[in-house]
Order: C-alpha cells, then sequence, then structure tokens
C-alpha cells in the first residue's frame, strides 16, 4: 500500500524537487565512496579466487570473463545492494523513526502536507536512481580490480585480452539482469526504510529496534528476490 | 486585531460515544462524548496513558475512532479523508506534547510552514513564498517573545522555548481551535507559569476556543481564574461573579473513559479518589 501511494506521488502534485535532490546526494554521493572500494575489492576477490581454480584447466585467460559475469549477474548488484541496505536503509528508518517519536509525522499532516509525499516519495525515487548508478560503478571498478590482480600481479593474460574477454562475455541478458536488480533492491531498501521508520512506536528504543529491523529485513528480501530474479534468468 | 465575538455560539468540537479499540477487547477510549463551544476552554486532566493525546489526535483525524461520531466546526467528520481532513485542520492550531518541531528547518520556516502548505492560504492562485509570508511569522514570534530567534535551529533552543515555538506555529494560522497536549509538562514551574500567561493572552485576543492536557492542577487552576488585561498587559483574576469563569471547563480522563465533566468548583468538591488527585483540594489541604 505505501509503494503504490509513494508511487502514485511521483505524478502528483506538489511535487518537492529539493527533497529528492537532497536525498540523492545523501544516498548516491555519501555511499560513492565505500561502494568504490567495496566494487574494486570484489573484482581484486573474484581475479584471485579464479585464477588457481583457471590455472588448473590452463585457462588463465578467461579470468576476464568470469570476473565480467560474477560481477555484473551477481556481486555487483547483490553487495552493492547489501552496502546500502545498512547505510540506507538504516538511515532512512532511524531518520523516519525519530521523526515520528517526535510528532513531526504527525505535524506534517497537521500542517498540510502528506507525508508519504514529503517523506517517502523523495527516497524511493533517489534510491531507485542512484542504487542502479553506484551499482554500475561498483561493476566497472570492480573489473579494474579483477585486471590489476589478472595482468601487473599475476600476469594470467594481457590486458587487451582481459577487456576484451570482458566486454565480449557479457550478453544482454546479463546486463538486463544487472540493472533490474538493482532497481528492485532500490525498492526494497527504500520501502522497507520508511515503513519501519513510520510504524517506530515506544521513544528513542523504539527507534533502534526499527533501524536494526529495517536492514535485516531489506538484506533478507535482497537475497530472496536475487534468488527468484536468477532463477528467472537462467531459464531464459 | 481580536477576533469579533461570534454572533451566535456555536459547537466547535463534538464526540458521540467515541470509542478506539487498537486491539481487540482493550478499549483506549471507550465511548466517550462531550461538546465544546465557541470561545470555550476545556482543560483535559488524566493520568498518563488515559487517553488523553489519543483523544486529540482522534479530533486532528490523525486517528481515526472504531465507533462512534466527531464533529468539528458542526461538521459531521466522522468519515472524512484525509483531502477534506487537510482543510478541517487549517482551522486547528496544535502543539504536540513531544513538540512536532521539524529539526531540519529554522524556527522561521517551522513557523511558516502552516502558511506555506496548508490548502486553505494557497486559495486565490496566489502561492505564497517565505517572503511574504514573513510579517506574519515575525509577528507570531514576537508574541510568545521569540522574534530574534528567526534563524535558529530547534536543537539550539531550551525546552521552554521550543514550546513557544510550538505555540507560534500553532497560532499564525489564526485557528478556531486551539489543541494543547500537555504544554507545561517536563518545564519548571516559572516557565510553565509563563507558558500558560501565553495560552490565556492567546486566548483572550484571538477568542480562541481551546483545549488544554495538562497533569499540573496549577494550570486548570490558572486558565479558570484569570483573563488577560490588554490594557495593563497583564493577568489579572476574575472576580468570583465574572461570567467567563463559567467558560472553562474540566475533563478527567480515566483508563479511556471520561470520569468527570464540570467547573473548577464541581471538581473540588468531588469525592472520588481518582478524580480529586487532580483538584487542589482546599477543603482538605487547609485541614
Ligand atoms: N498508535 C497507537 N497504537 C496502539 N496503542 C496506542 C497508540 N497510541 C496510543 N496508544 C496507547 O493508548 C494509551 C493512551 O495513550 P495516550 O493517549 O498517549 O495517553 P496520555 O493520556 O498519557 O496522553 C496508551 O496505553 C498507549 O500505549
Ligand atoms: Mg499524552
Amino acid at each position: 500500500m505505501l509503494a503504490g501511494r509513494a508511487t502514485a506521488n511521483i505524478v502528483r502534485r506538489p511535487f518537492y524537487g529539493q527533497d529528492l535532490i537532497l536525498q540523492m546526494d545523501a544516498i548516491g554521493v555519501g555511499s560513492l565512496p565505500i561502494t568504490v572500494l567495496i566494487g574494486f575489492f570484489s573484482g581484486v576477490i573474484m581475479a584471485l579466487q579464479m585464477s588457481r581454480a583457471l590455472s588448473q584447466y590452463g585457462a588463465t585467460g578467461q579470468v576476464g570473463q568470469i570476473t565480467a559475469i560474477t560481477l555484473v549477474r551477481e556481486m555487483g548488484p547483490v553487495l552493492t545492494a547489501l552496502l546500502i541496505a545498512g547505510r540506507n536503509a538504516s538511515g532512512i528508518a532511524s531518520e523516519l523513526g525519530s521523526m515520528k517519536v517526535s510528532e513531526q509525522i504527525d505535524a506534517m499532516r497537521a500542517l498540510g502536507t502528506d507525508p508519504v509525499k514529503k517523506l517517502v516519495t523523495p527516497r524511493l525515487l533517489a534510491m531507485c536512481v542512484t542504487l542502479p548508478l553506484l551499482t554500475i560503478i561498483a561493476d566497472f571498478v570492480g573489473l579494474i580490480g579483477g585486471y590489476m590482480v589478472a595482468v601487473p600481479l599475476l600476469r594470467l593474460t594481457t590486458g587487451a585480452q582481459y577487456w576484451n574477454n570482458a566486454w565480449r562475455s557479457l550478453e544482454y541478458n546479463d546486463i538486463a539482469q544487472g540493472l533490474l536488480k538493482p532497481f528492485l533492491f532500490a525498492v526494497i531498501i527504500a520501502l522497507v526504510g520508511c515503513l519501519y521508520g513510520m510504524r517506530t512506536s515506544g521513544g528513542t528504543q523504539g527507534v533502534g529496534k526499527a533501524t536494526t529491523q529495517a536492514v535485516v529485513v531489506a538484506s533478507v528480501w535482497i537475497f530472496i528476490v536475487t534468488a527468484v530474479i536468477t532463477r528467472i534468468f537462467v531459464n531464459l | 486585531m481580536p477576533r469579533q465575538e461570534p454572533k451566535e455560539r456555536r459547537c466547535i468540537l463534538k464526540f458521540e460515544e467515541v470509542s478506539v479499540i487498537f486491539e481487540e477487547g482493550h478499549a483506549i477510549l471507550d465511548r466517550v462524548s462531550f461538546e465544546i463551544w465557541s470561545g470555550e476552554t476545556r482543560i483535559l486532566l488524566g493520568a498518563a496513558g488515559s487517553g488523553k493525546t489519543v483523544m486529540m489526535k482522534i479530533a486532528l483525524g490523525l486517528l481515526r475512532p472504531t465507533h462512534g461520531k466527531v464533529y468539528v466546526f458542526g461538521e459531521d467528520v466522522t468519515g472524512f479523508d484525509e483531502r477534506k481532513w487537510f482543510d478541517v485542520r487549517s482551522y486547528i492550531g496544535v502543539l504536540f506534547q513531544e513538540g512536532g518541531l521539524f529539526d531540519s528547518l529554522t524556527v522561521e520556516e517551522n513557523v511558516a510552514y502552516p502558511l506555506l502548505n496548508q490548502a486553505r492560504f494557497m486559495a486565490g492562485g496566489k502561492k505564497p513564498t517565505a517572503e511574504s509570508v514573513r510579517p506574519d511569522v515575525q509577528e507570531a514570534l514576537n508574541f510568545v517573545e521569540l522574534g530574534k530567534t528567526m534563524s535558529k535551529f530547534p536543537s539550539e533552543l531550551s525546552g521552554g522555548m521550543r514550546r513557544r515555538v510550538g505555540i507560534a506555529r500553532g497560532s499564525v494560522t489564526d485557528p478556531e481551535l486551539f489543541l494543547y497536549d500537555s504544554p507545561t509538562a517536563g518545564l519548571d514551574p516559572i516557565t510553565a507559569n509563563t507558558i500558560i500567561t501565553l495560552l490565556i493572552k492567546d486566548r483572550e485576543l484571538r477568542n480562541t476556543t481551546t483545549v488544554i492536557i495538562t497533569h499540573r492542577f496549577q494550570d486548570g487552576h490558572l486558565l479558570a481564574n484569570f483573563r488577560y488585561n490588554p490594557e495593563k498587559e497583564k493577568l489579572e483574576k476574575l472576580p468570583s461573579a465574572s461570567p467567563f469563569l463559567e467558560r472553562t471547563k474540566f475533563m478527567v480522563m480515566q483508563n479511556g473513559r471520561l470520569v468527570f465533566e464540570g467547573t473548577e468548583a464541581e471538581l473540588a468538591i468531588s469525592r472520588d479518589p481518582y478524580i480529586s488527585k487532580f483538584s487542589m483540594h482546599p477543603a482538605t489541604k487547609v485541614s
């Protein structure tokens, strides 16, 4: 129901553009450094792990392909989403939760604004725009991480071969999957964060509880959804 | 400009057998009925958890009654949707128990908020702006003697000052009904008395119908027995035969039920041990 109301508000006046910019800044720009860091190291780790397995089959030239596919299909979207869930589902839940217990949400309704429109819609939109972008950045930086391991460090392959291999291995299917997932995760993170925040009761203690619950529930749903999507795409 | 005395008294708020049940078998409000008429002051007393805040939120449409009917400004609002409520609420001022000030906005932005967001002020196609409402905001803040704190954030203010900002935000729209939820809770007696003085002043100058939730019987006593004299700019005690005395009534809530409704004198002679906890009880206190 929250999802419906928040989505309907996207096309309804008044539109709180400033809140949207603010949220995109908080979610996107704020999460960029950590996303880059985690993306880079997941690429590094993937390449390191794969280097041993691939060398057993004498297929070290395939390292670019393996890294690209795992990153774009699964690791990039899921790791980024988990990161953002930890950082922003909790942030949203605690912010809205403290607004709830200090009666700011009631005050909004009493003073002429719809809290769903003012609080939920900008967060949902901002998340849907920024999470896919962050995921693309994480994927790309991850490929660079894999390259660092595969080429200068372990000399498994040449730079040209790595990038060529990585690029050609990605099919439309992978890209679609790699973009659909972060979009759905964004919806999960934003709505779970808002829902648990706005349902907070029981003072400051309640805010702590809502925050923890939001992260746990969002993370669980991320895994459930990724499993379902992967299952669908495997059959395609 | 003080609002003119209305030509006819009208029913501002009416509850008809209102019950609120969140979970089966336990009523937060239990068949509460009362009427408040224009110009009246109603003091709502009761232990913590007795349902005072829930009652106020029903009157604002923030919570829905499970049973019963609610009338605001003479209109049956029981089945109103959120859009219709927005209109009703724009004539109601409110001070929340927890303050409800937006902590991401400055004092000025907080007080301007209802003027910039309530549909009633958008009529005629002219959208108010921060500049266009500034004089009203300044006046409301001057009224609570906080005219110099416009650009501060609520977190930089003391508890008493935050309450006053809340009063300014509630009164800036010149509401017909003002609901104060525990305006003096957690304040020292001197600050509490300044707040009550403000409420008496506001009630006098605007002729606002006022509902005050409190657990301090001093608050009720002041509100019932004093008026603000605009010439002398101070409070003065009402003479014992004043018709104004009749305008302030007390209500006592106990576990979601309305167990008392009457004047201060009637409250004072109540023999009920729960109800008498909220009165000055001159008889027993002297002896
Ligand atoms: N949204 C809600 N959901 C469930 N119970 C509530 C809700 N709001 C208030 N209550 C319960 O209703 C009772 C009355 O609360 P309240 O009106 O806040 O009391 P008070 O008289 O102290 O203002 C309390 O027991 C409280 O726990
Ligand atoms: Mg209360």
